[in-house]
């Protein structure tokens, strides 16, 4: 097992290098630098470019850039609030977005279980229809489809939730985003852990027991269920890449403070530093949560544990 | 009494092409029909093709049946509800609309006042004027254009890769294999906002961004099925009998692992078309005056409440395309197992 995660963290860490590096280069390429002051002479740009370390070989100020960056000063924003410290205007939004997205993937999951073993153990027509109905809408239709129809419907026509994220209400306001985004994650987990949940029940262990007199409700209870729920961990990665992207622009339909929207205001108003250092953010929790997902696996499964590879 | 038989000399030569090449096409088709009959049986795999076809011939012809061009703009005519031709005797879709004013609702219908009421825009106008149902099937062409392109280019490059890796194995494969461990670590969203900020905005590089992060989820797949494929008896039949690696990988393999590509293929499509609209949404996506499914959906949410004409028929042509995709994919998946 050992191995296994020992290996997993050396490909996040080379991964994280990778990042910085494209990174590193594209702030190099990107037309335009924080000194394209027309009041500023010659002599001014020069010592400014000592100051911050610019007349340095590029190897050192690779270095330099990857340190920070590891520390955690993702430098200043150019345009967006001129000369506030990126990792300030991130820290103030990135409780919001975590916050929708852990609901969003919470109340999926959840859902989504629910649906799929629902329908795995009680083999019933009209379940199995509502099952294939929301799951395929769910797989195939974007999040931000949703949102636009729960926005206009709900929102707008039934006045039921405000259309706009609210400070004083943050719940009310955030629910149809949450839904939205869960909708997505609840049809692939529902997917997955019926398939999972069948596969189970035609085991050779729940026949035995079900041979030894077990009653259903016991057998799905004690060992359906709990066989079936861990694979879903490996589907749940997968899902967190939809989400990030859904977010982004679910967040701007709602007006959400979150990174999404800053994010796209950083591409309107072209502050390249702003979304560099974002993408960096992106890419790391990305990497941390993939890192967690495979590693809680790992532990769980003991054909991983055992040295064996996850299927 | 039974005459003898005395082999002739013929018995002992080898089929000739001709027998050969018969029977294994006679084999081919057998199995090609048999798939097509067990796509053919899903009822909902084939309203999924059904949808498909009919979106790609509205995309294509679409544009130019309504009577009005895709970008003409006509200010005076902004804004204009759908009115549909024998429907609007009905009461339904003519042209009126709920318009909230601060003394409350009204109903009003431009058509009547603009002393229009033959003219009829099926999806009705755009804040320039234009007609919102030849942008619509423009907007269905040009995403699907992307989503095409994006898709068979995804195909060459993460088949062959996907399908060097697995053939060859050892160290070819380890190398090719960390190489996807680390590109797949970075946020597919990450990729594509970084290339279209590099990019000139526009179709080619949309595809060129999509081509990037998509790439290696075929290679993935195509890899795990050489990998089952290659260690089967007719392979290493092949093999034994000296074929070279071309041969096999083409001929012997390729055709069996096209049921997963297929379907890879379809998912890919409905992939390419939301992250087009997603560029859209963002601000990265075509340029003004063209016009996708993406720049449709972004234009028409930002004046939905108002006007929910402009958002609903590119949203329900998405939904459709994305449904469509899906079941043909469930339908090739289950076929061709």
């Amino acid at each position: 097992m050992a191995r296994y995660i020992g290996k997993r963290i050396l490909i996040a860490i080379v991964t994280i290098l990778v990042i910085l590096f494209i990174l590193f280069l594209l702030l190099q390429l990107m037309p335009g630098s924080p000194f394209n002051d027309e009041k500023l002479s010659a002599e001014q740009i020069a010592v400014l470019k000592e100051k911050y370390g610019l007349d340095k070989p590029v190897v050192v100020q690779f270095l330099t850039y990857v340190k920070n960056m590891l520390k955690g000063d993702l430098g200043v924003s150019y345009a967006l609030s001129p000369d506030t410290p990126i990792t300030d205007l991130i820290a103030n939004r990135f409780p919001v977005t975590l916050k929708i997205g852990f609901f969003g993937m919470l109340l999926g999951t959840l859902t989504g279980m629910l649906l799929g073993f629902l329908t795995a153990f009680f083999k019933n027509k009209v379940l199995n229809v509502f099952y294939n109905i929301l799951t395929l809408l769910g797989v195939a239709v974007p999040s931000y489809l949703f949102a636009m129809c729960f926005s206009y419907f709900l929102g707008y026509r039934g006045k039921l939730f405000p259309l706009l994220y609210d400070f004083r209400s943050p719940i009310s306001s955030s629910i149809m985003a949450v839904v939205a985004m869960s909708l997505g994650v609840m049809a692939v987990i529902a997917r997955f852990s019926k398939a999972e949940a069948s596969d189970v029940m035609k085991s050779d262990y729940v026949l035995f027991a079900k041979c030894q007199g077990l009653s259903n409700t016991t057998t799905i209870l004690r060992y359906v269920l709990k066989n079936s729920m861990m694979p879903v961990i490996t589907v749940m990665a997968s899902l967190l890449v939809g989400l990030l992207t859904g977010s982004l622009v679910i967040e701007q339909m709602f007006s959400i403070p979150g990174v999404g929207g800053l994010l796209t205001n950083a591409i309107a108003v072209n502050d390249y530093s702003v979304v560099i250092a974002l993408s960096f953010v992106y890419s790391v929790l990305y990497i941390v949560v993939m890192l967690i997902l495979d590693i809680m696996y790992c532990v769980i499964d003991p054909r991983v544990r055992l040295g064996g590879k996850p299927e | 009494m039974v005459a003898k038989y005395v082999p002739k000399k013929e018995d002992f030569v080898f089929a000739s092409d001709q027998v050969k090449k018969s029977a294994v096409k006679e084999a081919v088709s057998g199995v090609k029909h048999e798939t097509f009959k067990r796509f053919m049986a899903q009822r909902s795999a084939v309203f999924g093709a059904v949808i498909l076809v009919l979106l790609i011939l509205l995309s294509l012809v679409g544009p130019y049946i309504s009577g009005h061009s895709y970008d003409e703009q006509n200010l005076s005519y902004a804004n204009m509800a759908p009115r549909v031709p024998l429907l609007s005797g009905l009461g339904i879709f003519d042209g009126s609309e709920d318009v909230p004013k601060t003394s409350g609702t009204i109903t009003e219908n431009k058509y009547e006042t603009l002393e229009i009421t033959d003219t009829y825009y099926l999806f009705g106008t755009d804040s320039l004027g234009r007609d919102m149902f030849a942008r619509c099937f423009m907007g269905l062409r040009i995403s699907l254009i992307i989503a095409f392109a994006a898709t068979m280019i995804n195909l060459i490059i993460g088949m062959n890769y996907g399908i060097i890796s697995g053939y060859f194995g050892g160290a070819t494969d380890l190398i090719m294999q960390r190489f996807i461990d680390i590109i797949s670590s970075i946020p597919t969203l990450v990729v594509v906002t970084l290339l279209m900020l590099v990019l000139q905005p526009g179709m080619g590089s949309i595809i060129v961004a999509l081509m990037v992060s998509g790439w290696f989820e075929m290679s993935l797949i195509a890899r795990a099925e050489v990998l089952k494929v290659k260690e089967l008896e007719y392979v290493q039949a092949a093999k034994t009998m000296g074929a070279g690696h071309m041969h096999i990988i083409f001929k012997d393999i390729v055709p069996n692992i096209v049921g997963k590509l297929v379907t890879q293929i379809m998912l890919s499509i409905p992939q390419a078309v939301f992250l087009e609209a997603f560029l859209s949404f963002v601000g990265l996506g075509m340029p003004a005056g063209t016009c996708s499914l993406g720049t449709l959906l972004s234009d028409g949410f930002k004046n939905a409440m108002l006007h929910p004409y402009k958002l609903l028929p590119a949203a329900i042509i998405m939904i459709l395309l994305m449904v469509g995709c899906h079941m043909v994919a469930e339908g090739v998946k289950k076929a061709t197992e």
